[in-house]
């Protein structure tokens, strides 16, 4: 099965204008990819569905508002990725 | 339905966790079929998207114990299958298929007499906060005119 970067790249790029070769792992989805919030919402609603979880976006947006956690943490895609890895692990666990 | 006040849903006929069935009256006489359209008054089809997103907004209003307001902020496929005049009875349902963090998704439908009117697949809406205390008061004002009993999320 394809890692879950390539299938959040997949997602982003089919959800998204932006072009599938220009995810990186180090690509920032907001400041590198310039995807604004509708679109993040939608690349969030796909990933619900694709990994059968909930991407809890509220409280990762009120750790990085509050500064408790670096947008990168979460936003970064490779860190994205990882954060999803954790999640579907979580749930199967 | 008052058109122009944009209370599209009249009664709540059944709600549950996941769904909601409700009843719109199209109103013989409004100042929006003097435009749409003369000489041929029909609901315009945006008001019928309308009409399926307060549905969903009240099963989202519903869920959420009224804690939060849906806003609408999308939707994928939108079918408008047959015109809707003035004295038509409308049966609006919606039906929950995701809710996310800070977001839901809904499909709703529109039919009457047995036949299928409109559909709408995967509305969107944003779970916000109510921006005033006036919105979220007249939010549980409409519900309960409509007969949507409060209860709150478990």
């Amino acid at each position: 099965m394809a890692s879950a970067f390539e299938r959040i790249a997949d997602i982003i790029a089919e959800t998204s204008d932006v072009p599938r070769e220009s995810i990186k792992p180090e690509s920032h989805v907001i400041e590198d990819l310039g995807i604004d919030s509708l679109d993040f919402l939608d690349i969030v609603f796909a990933i619900d569905k694709a990994f059968g979880i909930k991407v809890p976006v509220e409280s990762w947006t009120q750790e990085v508002n509050s500064g408790a956690a670096p947008a990168g943490q979460y936003f970064v895609m490779e860190n994205l990725a990882k954060r999803i890895e954790e999640l579907v692990a979580a749930k199967a666990g | 339905m008052r058109l122009e006040y944009f209370q599209m849903i009249d009664r709540v006929i059944s709600v549950g966790p996941g769904e909601i069935a409700t009843e719109a009256t199209v109103p013989l006489a409004s100042p929006v079929f003097e435009g749409h359209f003369p000489g041929h008054p029909l609901v315009p089809g945006v008001l019928l998207v309308e009409t399926m997103a307060q549905a969903s907004g009240f099963l989202l209003l519903h869920r959420l114990g009224f804690a939060r307001m849906p806003f609408l902020i999308g939707s994928k496929e939108t079918k408008l299958r047959s015109f809707v005049a003035p004295g038509a009875v409308l049966q609006v349902t919606a039906t929950l298929v995701h809710e996310g963090s800070g977001f839901a998704v809904t499909d709703a439908a529109i039919t009457a007499a047995g036949r299928r009117i409109c559909e709408v697949r995967e509305l969107k809406f944003s779970l916000q906060g109510f921006p005033a205390p006036e919105l979220q008061a007249a939010m549980r004002e409409r519900a309960l005119q409509i007969g949507l009993t409060e209860e709150p999320r478990p």
